[in-house]
């Protein structure tokens, strides 16, 4: 308890799917002793319970996991660790504040988080350190500007995967799919072994958004087309989805008249990218990227308020969850370090931008404390385009360090870069950091 | 002489593999960046497999359905062969993860095993 009568923890954290569940787990075992995850659902594990597929871990575990699988070996790590938790738990607010009468020390800062659940009813809590971990929500169908009326039968692919893998009901027979993320792909085969037909995957970039993996696996295995440049131009039907208009784009994403072809179906599956779920961050006054939808953080994966820190899917989207565990893993740690005053947020030490050069969309982190940033540093990025043959570049101000040749480079698959701690820290007036890609 | 052109599925790379086939024998495999693009083009073009993931009902759980995969992978034309025998399964509550719900699935020779926990309903 606090002077103001709340609970205290040192660490609470925001959401107990896959970057939840690892940031607990690293946050114990590097020392700190208090922590809470509060998460919506009824279980713990997040989206994976319903990603039944196989295909996680080979980084983490070197074997393959189904979703609920890999989920399982992190639950079972946290209750080893006897970590609390709070199910079915919705946090509505997130509250950043230095306490008054404290001499404005950035560490002093104290985060209230106000949550409500059917057992407790509405509580606020505080927090030392507060790790967000939300993950990510599917845009609708309304971010879609696709005219038609407002029939059932159209779902986000994620809805329909939990529908079919948790519900256990099958949401139609005649879909097709709008998007080629994995979600969607991933659906198309698990609805086709269900008994459904699905008749073609629509993208509207030349290009598909899911890992290569998944077009061989469910597409290609059971035959459905995937339709590169093409989009949903009409959705028909009234009460139900009848049918779905499917025409051609040109370069500029636009329809092209006469293309369209009428594909008679009763469900529309939407799988056209995933925003990270940023309204508590947003309200905590956390800076937000506009190009990632994430917030901005440093080295230490720590946010534009002194000890509140994101991992996963909430800071930006990942395509696989190794990757999630990973940086969850080093969110926790630096969380723990944070509250043990070690690496405390030094607005005195000296802070480097990472800026992006030609074809990058994002880094993160997105600017680098090279005292704070340790032995190495991942650098995680996505590329604005497919690009072939090519080197991946890394700069210290106007000098390149590293050229990472690289076969094939796609928007779908994120890619990393190692920065050595020591060679940051030993450049002279190191004042920027850029990654870049370059013709081979 | 047949040619065929698969994606890699290994790792993200997603090479371009170009495998040349004689009579069922795999002459030469080119586009792989590593050895495992050579192994995965020979087996796909010979004998391909898969894992199959799916769900089958649970009476008296906490949720109506429990997923399910085959415990090794299973020839590739054996998939729907596999789901017909998985649609006929029904478990009770409560499953744990690793529990063989059929053995010898479709007569592939895998077990059909659970990689959920699905608790028993409280009354």
């Amino acid at each position: 308890m606090n002077k103001a009568g709340l609970s205290y923890y040192d660490i609470v954290i925001i959401g107990g799917g896959p970057a939840g569940l690892a940031a607990a787990i690293s946050a114990k075992e590097s020392g700190a002793d208090s922590i809470l995850v509060l998460e919506r659902d009824r279980e713990l594990g997040g989206i994976l319970n319903q990603c039944i597929h196989n295909g996680f871990g080979l980084h983490t575990f070197k074997e393959e996991l189904t979703g609920p699988e890999y989920a399982a070996r992190f639950i079972s790590r946290f209750h080893e660790l006897g970590i609390d938790c709070r199910l079915n738990t919705m946090v509505l607010d997130l509250k950043a504040e230095a306490p008054s009468g404290d001499e404005g020390s950035s560490n002093g800062c104290i985060k209230t988080i106000t949550y409500s659940s059917r057992s407790e009813g509405l509580v606020q809590i505080t927090a030392g350190a507060v790790i967000l971990a939300m993950g990510c929500r599917e845009r609708p169908r309304g971010a879609l500007n696709t005219p038609g009326y407002r029939p059932a039968g159209i779902y986000t692919a994620g809805t329909a995967q939990r529908l079919v893998n948790i519900e256990g009901c099958m949401p139609g027979r005649r879909v097709v799919i709008l998007g080629s993320g994995d979600i969607g792909l991933i659906m198309a085969r698990r609805m086709t072994l269900e008994g459904a037909k699905v008749l073609a995957v629509a993208e509207v970039m030349p290009y598909s958004g899911g890992l290569k993996r998944n077009i061989v696996q469910c597409l290609d295995d059971y035959g459905i087309p995937l339709l590169l440049s093409h989009t949903v131009t009409e959705i028909k039907g009234k009460e139900r989805v009848e049918a779905v208009v499917i025409s051609e784009v040109d370069e500029n994403r636009r329809p092209v008249p006469g293309t369209e072809k009428e594909y008679e179906c009763d469900t529309l599956l939407l799988s056209v990218g995933l925003l990270p779920e940023n309204e508590l961050s947003r309200g905590a006054g956390v800076g937000i990227s506009p190009v990632t939808s994430g917030p901005v953080v440093s080295e230490s994966l720590e946010t534009s308020v002194p000890g509140v820190f994101a991992c996963g899917n909430v800071l930006h989207v990942h395509d696989l969850v190794d990757y999630v565990s990973e940086e969850a893993a080093a969110a926790g740690k630096r969380a723990a370090e944070y509250i043990k005053g070690g690496a405390s947020a030094g607005s005195d030490t000296p802070c480097v931008p990472v800026k992006t050069g030609n074809g990058v969309r994002y880094t993160v982190p997105s600017y680098i404390h090279p005292d704070k940033a340790g032995e190495r540093i991942t650098l995680r990025f996505r590329v604005g385009d497919v690009y072939r043959d090519c080197a991946i570049c890394v700069y210290l101000n106007d000098s390149r360090i590293a050229r990472k040749k690289a076969r094939i480079l796609a928007p779908g698959e994120m890619q990393e870069v190692i920065l050595s701690g020591d060679e940051l820290r030993s450049f002279p007036d190191l004042t920027e950091i850029k990654v870049c890609i370059e013709a081979n | 002489m047949e040619t065929r052109n698969l994606t890699c599925i290994n790792c993200p790379m997603g090479c371009q593999l170009t495998v040349v086939t004689d009579g069922g024998e795999v002459v030469s495999v080119t586009g792989n960046t590593c050895p495992r693009g050579e192994i995965y083009a020979r087996k796909e073009v010979t004998h391909p497999t898969r894992i199959v993931t799916s769900t089958v009902s649970v009476s008296g759980g906490v949720i109506p359905v429990v997923s399910v995969k085959t415990a090794s992978d299973i020839p590739k034309e054996s998939i729907q062969a596999v789901m017909d025998a998985v649609s006929g399964v029904c478990v009770n509550a409560p499953v744990s993860i690793g529990d063989v719900l059929l053995e010898n699935i479709a007569g592939t020779g895998a077990a059909l095993v659970a990689t959920k926990n699905v608790a028993a309903k409280q009354l």
